[in-house]
């Protein structure tokens, strides 16, 4: 694991997307996205719904494919071939609004399978390093239960264990605690920031305007398949230049 | 432990105590409105009439000399004598599978092995039995008790008891084939309920895997696989079973070089499994829908390849869920073994047919047609006992 100091920032790029489009049928959704990510950087992602944040979260793992513009993660560039695609969902890690745990394996069994089965470990090891992730989530007594026996914090807990399992470059954040209730959502954001704090690369899509300010090394503000803007929390929330910013921002806080 | 209770008696409510009495659930259930004692009454009578017509039939009039003096044929038919001990050693390789898994597994296994028992204790008390019979029962009786307790200690029992069933076909055949290893008994001596078990037991086993082929290769993304797999499941689907195995008649021997015969009953087997895979695939079909697109996306994203996700995330998800479809699949095809009389073959109801048109038996059919029914419905539901159990244990329906 990361060890936990304060955040230095290399200047290598670790994702960049030049022109990026992406169409369903004939549904523009992504228009010309260009964006860079440094290694290390926590991004944060807002806009109105329906305006392609989760597409956009989606196609840098390759879970949707893009017509026109370039994806390059870690200096793999994101083809229709497999393999480049296999390489780079290695390289990333994704929590999903709906937790998506496989409900008929234990919390373990959900952990160890990718590190047994695409990294190849050791069953012993694997299970010391998921308990430690367990851990590091803090429900490391869950270990033998079932997904439908935890609660919607801790579900999303696990799969964010289970994502961390196979030591990701980049985190990827699809609304992860828009499933959640009140009550759980602090723990889920409470483990997101330590991971921040880590130095992990993340990628987060959220509603949640606190952690954001508090998080986020730079937020960019999408509607309607375009960036409309991006800058720091504090540019962003206190001094919105667009004013599709104002407006939106208006509307949420 | 030192602390104050500050409310002694919340800690302690427990839920209002139901006593309940045999009056007080007669009266809930059957006796809580005017038109449900009506139904209570009517049913009643309805019971009482067919039950009391039934028994008296069974206990006064029927003559059970028809089944007792044909025991033997509709339980294994032809196969003679001096092979007999074949059968057994077969069963007793069944038994000690049962009893081995019982003790590894408890659960659905160990019931079905309770029944397995009672079974063999009740044939041990059938008084026209040969004495011969009861010590290949007995033995029976025992290896099941012995390989319940090896089963409960045996180290690697896991692997060894799924080893042991994946044999258990191979295993089975060698002592009643022979393979050119033991004298070889002719497949058409195979008769009456033992040819119903295999060919069900074929039948069910084989197009297990081959429908869960068709239904992930009909899910394919390549259109030849897809195209192929819809044509194969709505084709055979389209058919009914008598005229598949009318034209495995026909058609194998097509297939074959001059001069290479295959034996009726291996010719039945793959009608029935082909027949039966369509069905299968279907079912697993059902159950792949069922999976969320969410399961697909977290395998991709954790970087398993499609075949990992498949077989590791899809299908144990898939299949659980539709254990009572394939299991009713199974009862069925059980059942419909029953056609193969058509093509030659003699069957449980085969041998019915045959006894009852003995003229030492003359008028006897009625007796001879419900134990039939008993020995099948006691098979079909003890599958479908153990399904039910299967879901029960595998939380099927609870995400
Ligand atoms: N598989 C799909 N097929 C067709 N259209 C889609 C598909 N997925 C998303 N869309 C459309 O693409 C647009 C962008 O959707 P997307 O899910 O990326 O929005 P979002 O910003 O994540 O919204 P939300 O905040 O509601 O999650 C929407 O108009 C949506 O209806
Ligand atoms: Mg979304």
């Amino acid at each position: 694991m990361e060890q936990v100091m304060p955040k230095e920032m290399p200047e290598k790029e670790i994702i960049r997307c030049h022109n990026v489009n992406k169409w369903f049928g004939k549904l523009h959704v992504l228009k010309d996205v260009n964006l860079s990510i440094k290694k290390g950087e926590v991004l944060v992602i807002l806009g109105p719904s329906g305006s392609g944040k989760s597409t956009f979260i989606r196609t840098i793992n390759g879970l949707e494919d893009i017509q026109q513009g370039d994806i390059v993660i870690d200096e793999i560039t994101l083809s229709h071939d497999i393999k480049h695609i296999e390489a780079i969902r290695k390289e990333t890690g994704m929590v999903f609004q709906q937790f998506n745990l496989f409900p008929h394996m234990t919390i373990l069994k959900n952990i160890t399978l990718a590190p047994i089965w695409v990294r190849k470990k050791p069953k012993k090891e694997a299970e010391k390093e998921a308990l430690e992730l367990l851990e590091r989530v803090g429900i490391p007594e869950q270990a033998n239960k079932y997904p439908g026996q935890l609660s919607g914090g801790q579900q999303q807990r696990v799969a964010i264990a289970r994502a961390l399992a196979m030591q990701p470059e980049i985190m990827l954040f699809d609304e992860p605690t828009s499933a959640l209730d009140p009550e759980m959502i602090k723990e889920v954001l409470d483990v997101m920031k330590e991971l921040a704090k880590s130095g992990m690369t993340m990628l987060v899509v959220t509603h949640e305007m606190g952690f954001a300010r508090e998080v986020a090394d730079r937020i960019v503000l999408f509607d309607n398949g375009e960036i409309v803007e991006t800058g720091t929390p504090e540019a962003l929330f206190d001094n919105p230049q667009h004013d599709r910013t104002k407006l939106f921002l208006s509307q949420i806080l | 432990m030192m602390h104050t209770e500050i409310t002694p008696t919340k800690s302690k409510v427990l839920p209002p105590e139901q006593k309940q009495t045999i009056f007080g659930w007669t009266k809930k259930n059957l006796f809580n409105s005017w038109f449900n004692i009506i139904l209570t009454f009517v049913s009643l009578f309805i019971i009482f009439i067919v039950l009391k017509g039934t028994l008296t039939w069974v206990v006064t009039n029927a003559d059970w000399e028809v089944i007792r003096a044909n025991y033997r044929l509709f339980m294994v038919g032809q196969f003679s004598e001096e092979e007999i001990w074949r059968v057994w050693s077969a069963l007793l390789y069944l038994t000690l599978l049962f009893g081995l898994s019982a003790g590894i597994w408890k659960g659905t296994i160990r019931q079905l092995s309770f029944l397995l028992t009672a079974i063999y204790v009740i044939h041990l008390a059938l008084p026209f039995l040969s004495g011969h019979t009861k010590i290949w029962l007995l033995s029976n009786i025992v290896t099941l008790f012995a390989s319940y307790v090896i089963g409960l200690k045996l180290p690697k029992g896991k692997m060894i008891g799924i080893g042991g069933w994946l044999f258990s076909i191979i295993v089975i055949l060698f002592f009643l084939q022979g393979f050119g290893i033991l004298p070889s008994v002719q497949t058409s001596m195979w008769n009456g309920l033992l040819l119903t078990v295999i060919l069900s037991a074929v039948a069910i086993v084989g197009s297990f895997p081959i429908g869960i082929l068709l239904a992930l290769g009909r899910t394919s993304k390549l259109p030849i696989i897809k195209y192929f797999c819809i044509a194969y499941i709505e084709f055979i689907r389209g058919i009914p079973l008598i005229t598949v195995f009318f034209s495995m008649q026909i058609l194998i021997p097509l297939f074959l070089p001059e001069g290479f015969t295959v034996a009726n009953i291996i010719r039945v087997m793959i009608g029935a499994t082909l027949f039966t895979a369509a069905y299968m695939a279907e079912n697993v079909r059902g159950g792949l829908q069922s999976i969320p697109k969410g399961q697909f996306e977290a395998a991709k994203t954790i970087g398993l390849s499609s075949i990992q996700s498949t077989f590791l995330i899809i299908l144990p998800q898939a299949l659980r869920a539709v254990i009572p479809a394939i299991v009713g699949q199974s009862i069925s095809m059980f059942k419909d073994t029953s056609l193969v009389a058509i093509v030659g073959l003699v069957d449980l109801l085969g041998i019915a047919q045959t006894v009852k048109s003995n003229p030492a038996f003359l008028g006897h059919h009625m007796e001879v047609y419900l134990f039939v029914a008993l020995v099948y419905w006691v098979i079909a539901y003890a599958m479908s006992y153990s399904s039910r159990r299967l879901e029960e244990t595998l939380g099927v329906g609870k995400r």
